[in-house]
């Protein structure tokens, strides 16, 4: 299974990000290989839409569970409809939330939990 | 001739030049294109005649006829479609209504809709022709209600726009294809910051522009050094009066109250019609 988690940084030691469509990199972990990679955010420089756009980014990757801070309602309508399950409230470094999540100590959102734009930092 | 009265920084009184612009001259119109907040119909209190609605095409899709292939997703600029597991999910509050997703679909699997996204509302008073459009609440898109009321404007007269404050798609969208560009500034570190962008957007569409110092009496000399420094014309200034401001709160023009200002932006027309007949 892959999970997404949006990342300040590159690594398993990076902090999760808590804007999930403007965060500047996606950690993607696979479960099985136990194994990850990074991915650039294009969606940081969108005018609009970011959310949207990076929730269409996750969704096309086969993504299943996505870990972010905060997620608002047009990026939680398109996972939702990509049946993406999406984890929010998520802070620390990257292992501890990989971590936290194995052991089932995150529960699943059921709504967006901020409005649109809330990563633009006003 | 078309006349628009801009500004960088919001506040520096373009809604005050525009009126008492209008209110001096003859067989005049004035449309107010700032349709986020129009305010200039307080001052001329017009009696509204015809109310017409603005419309934007937004994607609707058939179901029957989409495969899923994801390619209005791809040719939309603005974000506004996503298509996850051969679904298509469409965000009409990102939509410009440009049309490419119905353009391109390979399926004919999308049609336009149309919807109200705000209002122009024409009337007149004492002989004005006033015109102005209100973006209704909850909509983005400026630029189809400002280029609805600049459908209005008629070459038999002198247009005078309202233009709303910025230097963003609404502005480009209300001061393109116009005579002449009037920047209010004021002279505070704010206002001239905000000049020098308006300054750079007028420059670029290549439209003659000068420049009115409102509140000219407060502040300091730097917006002048810069308009010499960068040779703009400084058209007029509006020197700071608690008159003026006394009038402005009441919703009553200067022209009506200080008939000494009839005169300056009589003159500052004349000087307009010689720099746009060179």
């Amino acid at each position: 299974m892959k999970i997404a988690v949006s990342s300040d940084g590159t690594t398993l030691e990076s902090n999760v990000d808590p804007r999930f469509g403007r965060c500047p990199y996606y950690i993607i972990y696979d479960t099985e290989s136990e194994d990850y990679k990074h991915v650039d955010n294009k969606s940081v420089q969108a005018a609009g839409g970011a959310g949207i756009q990076a929730a269409q980014m996750i969704s096309d990757m086969g993504v299943e569970s996505m870990i972010t801070g905060n997620i608002g309602p047009n990026a939680f309508r398109v996972l939702s409809a990509a049946s993406i399950k999406i984890y929010s409230g998520a802070t620390g470094s990257i292992s501890d939330a990989l971590e936290k999540f194995k052991k089932g100590e995150y529960k699943q959102t059921n709504g967006p939990d901020v409005e649109s734009h809330f990563g633009m930092g006003r | 001739m078309i006349i628009s009265v801009a500004s960088g920084k919001g506040g520096t009184g373009k809604t005050t030049v525009a009126v008492n612009l209008a209110l001096s001259l003859n067989n005049v119109q004035l449309l107010d294109c700032d349709v986020e907040e129009p305010n200039s119909h307080i001052f001329i209190k017009p009696l509204f005649e015809r109310s017409d609605p603005v419309f934007i095409p937004i994607p609707v899709v058939d179901k029957k006829k989409c495969d899923g292939c994801g390619r209005c997703k791809e040719v939309c600029a603005y974000n506004a479609i996503a298509v996850t597991n051969k679904k298509v999910l469409i965000f009409p509050e990102l939509c410009h209504g440009c049309g490419s997703c119905e353009y391109f679909c390979p399926n004919d699997a999308l049609k336009e809709e149309e919807e109200e996204i705000g209002v122009v509302e024409i009337g007149e008073k004492d002989g004005i022709e006033f015109v102005h459009g209100k973006l209704n609440i909850g909509k983005m898109m400026a630029p189809p209600v400002i280029r609805a009321v600049k459908k209005h404007i008629s070459r038999k007269k002198t247009a005078i726009i309202d233009v709303p404050p910025g230097t963003s798609c609404p502005v480009i969208t209300a001061i393109k294809d116009t005579d002449f560009v009037i920047l209010v500034t004021e002279p505070t570190p704010f206002g001239l910051n905000d000049l020098s962008l308006a300054v750079e957007v007028v420059r670029k569409l290549k439209i003659p522009f000068g420049v009115i110092i409102n509140r000219s009496s407060l502040g300091d000399k730097k917006t002048d050094k810069y308009c010499a420094k960068e040779n703009i014309s400084i058209l007029m200034r509006i020197p700071f009066s608690k008159k003026i401001a006394e009038i402005y709160s009441r919703g009553d023009s200067i022209v009506e109250y200080l008939p000494e200002y009839k005169e300056k932006f009589l003159r500052l027309f004349k000087e307009i019609k010689k720099i746009t007949s060179r």
